[in-house]
């Protein structure tokens, strides 16, 4: 039986529920100190050292900082800016300054309390619209990591123009299991790294400068989840631990508390987005000029390429003979925002819908009915001249509005025992959401995957890490499919990188995608091996194996091929800026309290076109996990900062995201329209059921009260604002 | 405050089973100071609007242990069933080795996180006596529907006779450091105000910006959460 599309049971399932995987916590290295983090209090100062408490014990506390550092100080992601610890000046509140290591956890946080950061304040630039060009210098000589500009024909102001302003602020990812890493010493004097992760490579990278060789390996424990929280930074606790490690010898674990984890590590980037449009009276747009103004926080992180995929969706799935495209990304002295599910798209298509909204409202037209006559179509071209094929927003429309004709079927509950008023609405959103890497990034990361084969079964060695997404089942099913076997004979290897090859990271949802697609392409290789060896030309698998003389283990190596279809200039910004894009609608049913501003779902509804689901339900819990995440950015994940930029509601009573009970009847429907380059015809679906959701419910607080909120999230404090300043006009 | 050393000082009183269990008594109701939300909420008798405050504490895992004893004593300001003792005239139980005592809750709570109980006293129960002629309302405005601390915490009580209110009763917490009545409001209410005697809002409490919410909010909502009860009930 072919397992692809089958709801193949997930392979971490058992060892999850029995609660016996091993998370980086639960491993303990015999001999294993602990390390924690002294932090600066400021967020701009010069950093004169550290003090020690004279009355504390230091007795058995070893402490790091900068000048430990055994080769260069950085943290190498994209550029060299990032130091592993402040050397002379602190650029964001909690960067990193010392660390600790002590035979407890608790007695390393005690030896942090008794050591005070010297630092002198100076002025701080908190403010993203005011970064560029300040005279208080953070990156460069502007402050700008990075520009970019699209354009598309000409320019016309002949028709009704439409401006707004568009602003969203950070999100937390919120990984179930906080950040956390162990550093073991090994025998070649070299370092061991185990820790929860999505990308084992990229810290491989990371470090090496620091320690100025290259004897690391990198393994991925079980991992809690990472929303692309888990991309870059494990990186800089990979970075602490090894010096604790190197300097006391020893094995260091290094675990943050929630609140340190909420305060120093990255979010998403807050955004300030301004839409001109110009549109004919009958409705059709005719240009479309955006600008967004992205805060990267003090370092560079992966800001350029979340600005990169912000603007190359800040046009929305709508067809536009003019569209006018401006970005740039700022440095302020904030900790740095870094990678998150949907990875500046979440940002873009909130504007870009709200902005629908905006225009339909102008003109008098249905909002659904102003984009129907807009939808982008096969042949119409993007910003980047990329024209486009088998393109999917009119369907997913179609079927999102067929499947919210269904009666909502869980009454809404109303706290207050029915006592309040409250009116209904309905919004919808549609989105797309380019899938993989930008441009020629899978030709440039040129991911490699290995089968091997054992006895009679097969092992997958890829960087590809499950962090909840189900990639130890769905790449199982794919080279099952591919071998003609059954998927409990196949399993994914760990992620060793001194084991495995290097298949790229685990982000931008291009892993069953792209390699999922070299995968398969290995596993066939491996049965072509077989053939040769065995001179049988059958594909039957087990006829193979059994015509073998011997049961020695085989192993195949594939790689990314670049099929050359791919047109993309990455100087100008122009042609095919993804391989291909997946389309999705949102049809939101809320009540909002008229007493309280707060909003209750009702009912989410939505469509997704996902090219080949591998495994539906795993397809549906990423669709519907994510939707959940996107009610969260709509209206109740705020990041609250003081005037140094720490968050200050640093806990889970504070930081307020959905809980089940938050979570409305769902109607999840998947599309799906191929893609000739994924296995199957499977997208990258990861990050677009983060789109819709904020933008819909935007526009269904819209329609139950008439406010306009142009601001995330939409706290019900700026929604009962809304209203009352709508009530006295 | 001195940390309490939680092997010498601290006595655990889970299993005392004398401490739980609500009973039905000659005049109403009483709960004994161990009884769990879970309890209150599968306690049919009592008044829906108290069944449905236990509903809002914490979550289900929360309601299973969390218990009517240690939400009246640890008293914080956002503590969810506050202001229901106080607009039910509840009496709480205290007992010591000299013996046992009520205290009104009108008297209990002094200050922030402060009980009128003295050291060695210990709440073994509450006493209410709901009556069926009277509205009982309670309201919490926390962002979400569980594990949510409250912005505002409305418990209001009130009797009509004849279409005119002749008692009124509202308390609000998470607006001050203790929980607190809203004497002009309920007078405003009596004299006949109707609904619009929520306007009188900003003279019974004073509520804070906090990492939680802002005071206008907090102003706004506890004003209108109060009108739209009276509007139920009196009429716009």
């Amino acid at each position: 039986m072919n397992p692809v599309g089958i709801d193949i049971p997930r392979a971490d399932g058992p060892s999850k529920v029995r609660g016996d995987a091993q998370y980086v916590d639960d491993i303990r290295p015999a001999g294993c100190l602990y390390g924690a983090t002294v932090r600066s209090p400021i967020a701009h100062g010069k950093l004169l050292g550290i003090q020690k408490d004279p009355d504390f014990d230091w007795s058995d506390i070893t402490v790091v900082t900068c000048l430990d550092i055994p080769a260069q100080n950085v943290v190498l992601l994209m550029t060299e800016d990032q130091p592993a610890l402040a050397d002379g000046v602190v650029r964001h509140v909690e960067e990193p300054v010392a660390l600790v290591a002590a035979s407890s956890p608790a007695r390393a946080r005690a030896a942090v309390a008794h050591i005070k950061v010297l630092v002198e304040a100076l002025p701080a630039v908190l403010d993203p619209l005011t970064a560029q060009n300040n005279p208080i210098q953070i990156f460069g000589t502007d402050n700008v990591f990075k520009q970019i500009s699209i354009h598309k024909g000409d320019k016309t102001d002949d028709g009704v123009i439409v401006e707004g302003t568009y602003t969203v602020g950070h999100q937390e990812q919120l990984y179930i299991e906080p950040q956390g890493m162990i550093a073991v010493p090994r025998a070649d004097d070299g370092l061991t790294l185990i820790g929860s992760m999505q990308c084992p490579f990229y810290i491989v990278k990371a470090i090496a400068p620091m320690l100025g060789h290259g004897r690391i390996n990198v393994i991925q424990a079980t991992t809690g989840g990472g929303f692309g929280g888990k991309e870059e930074y494990p990186s800089m606790l990979a970075a602490h631990c090894a010096l604790l490690s190197i300097k006391t010898g020893a094995p260091v674990k290094m675990i943050y508390q929630r609140d340190e984890d909420l305060r120093a590590t990255t979010k998403r980037h807050p955004s300030v987005i301004k839409i001109r449009s110009v549109v004919s009276p009958q409705g059709e747009l005719l240009q479309w000029d955006a600008e967004i103004i992205m805060d990267g926080g003090a370092y560079n992180t992966l800001t350029p390429v979340v600005l990169s995929r912000a603007l190359l969706h800040l046009c929305g799935p709508y067809r536009c003979p003019r569209q006018h495209l401006e970005g740039v990304a700022v440095a302020t002295h904030t900790p740095p925002n870094g990678a998150f599910r949907g990875f500046g798209a979440p940002q873009a298509m909130y504007a870009v819908e709200r902005h629908m909204d905006a225009i339909a409202r102008t003109i008098g037209m249905d909002p659904v009915a102003f984009r129907r006559l807009n939808l982008i179509r096969d042949g119409d071209t993007t910003p980047t001249g990329q024209a486009l094929v088998d393109t999917g927003a009119h369907l997913v429309l179609d079927v999102a509005l067929k499947a919210a004709e269904a009666e909502v079927k869980t009454p809404a509950i109303h706290p207050g025992g029915g006592v309040g008023r409250y009116a209904r609405g309905r919004g919808v959103a549609l989105v797309f959401h380019g899938c993989g890497f930008t441009g020629n990034g899978e030709a440039r990361i040129k991911g490699k995957v290995a089968v091997e084969l054992q006895d009679r079964c097969v092992q997958i060695l890829t960087a590809s890490t499950d962090i909840g997404q189900g990639v130890d089942t769905t790449f199982p099913q794919i080279a099952a499919a591919a071998l003609g076997i059954g998927v409990s004979r196949v399993s994914n290897a760990p992620h060793d990188t001194a084991m495995v090859p290097d298949s790229g990271p685990t982000v931008a949802s291009p892993t069953c995608m792209v390699v999922g697609g070299v995968l398969r392409t290995a596993a066939l290789k491996l049965k072509a091996a077989l053939q040769a060896e065995t001179g049988l030309d059958t594909d039957d698998f087990d006829t193979l194996l059994d015509a073998r003389t011997h049961t020695m283990a085989l192993r195949v190596m594939a790689e990314y091929q670049d099929d050359g279809s791919m047109d993309w200039d990455d100087a100008t910004y122009s042609g095919d800026a993804y391989p291909c894009y997946g389309w999705a609608c949102s049809v939101v049913d809320l009540d909002v309290d008229l007493d309280t501003g707060e909003v209750l779902y009702r009912r989410y509804v939505s469509a997704t076109d996902v090219g080949k689901a591998i495994n539906p339900v795993i397809v549906e819990g990423q669709l519907e996990g994510g939707a959940i995440q996107g009610l969260g950015y709509a209206t109740c994940e705020e990041v609250v900062l003081d005037d140094q930029g720490r968050m200050i509601n640093d806990r889970l009573t504070n930081y307020i995201i959905p809980t089940t009970l938050d979570a409305p009847e769902m109607i999840t429907r998947i599309i799906e329209i191929p893609y000739s380059g994924g296995p199957f015809g499977a997208k990258g679906i990861g990050e677009i059921p983060m789109d819709g959701p904020a933008p819909a419910v935007a526009s269904a607080i819209e329609a139950a009260v008439g406010v306009v909120l142009n601001r995330l999230p939409m706290t019900p404090e700026r929604v009962l604002s809304a209203l009352e300043i709508k009530e006295r006009s | 405050m001195v940390k309490p050393n939680l092997l010498k000082d601290i006595i655990n009183i889970w299993g005392c089973t004398g401490l739980s269990g609500i009973d039905s008594t000659e005049y109403g109701f009483r709960i004994g100071a161990l009884s769990t939300w879970t309890e209150v909420r599968q306690a049919t008798a009592l008044p829906p609007a108290l069944i449905e405050c236990a509903a809002t504490v914490g979550a289900q895992q929360i309601q299973n242990r969390g218990t009517v004893g240690g939400n009246i004593v640890n008293g914080s300001p956002a503590g969810d069933s506050l202001p229901m003792w106080l607009v039910l005239d509840a009496e709480f139980e205290v007992a010591s080795t000299r013996g046992v005592r009520r205290i009104p809750a009108s008297e209990f709570w002094t200050g922030y996180r402060k009980n009128a109980m003295v050291d060695d006293e210990l709440l073994v129960a509450v006493h209410i006596q709901p009556k069926s002629t009277d509205i009982l309302h309670y309201r919490k405005v926390g962002t979400r529907m569980a594990q949510s601390i409250s912005k505002v915490v409305l418990g209001a009580r009130l009797r009509i006779a004849d279409g005119r209110p002749i008692e009124a009763r509202f308390a609000m917490g998470s607006i001050a450091a203790t929980p607190v009545r809203l004497p002009t409001v309920e007078a405003a209410v009596l004299a006949g105000e109707g609904a619009d005697a929520a306007t009188h809002m900003a003279q019974d409490i004073t509520p804070l910006d906090d990492i939680r919410s802002t005071s206008g909010y907090r102003l706004n909502v506890a004003t209108r959460v109060v009108r739209s009860f009276l509007e139920q009930y009196l009429g716009a």
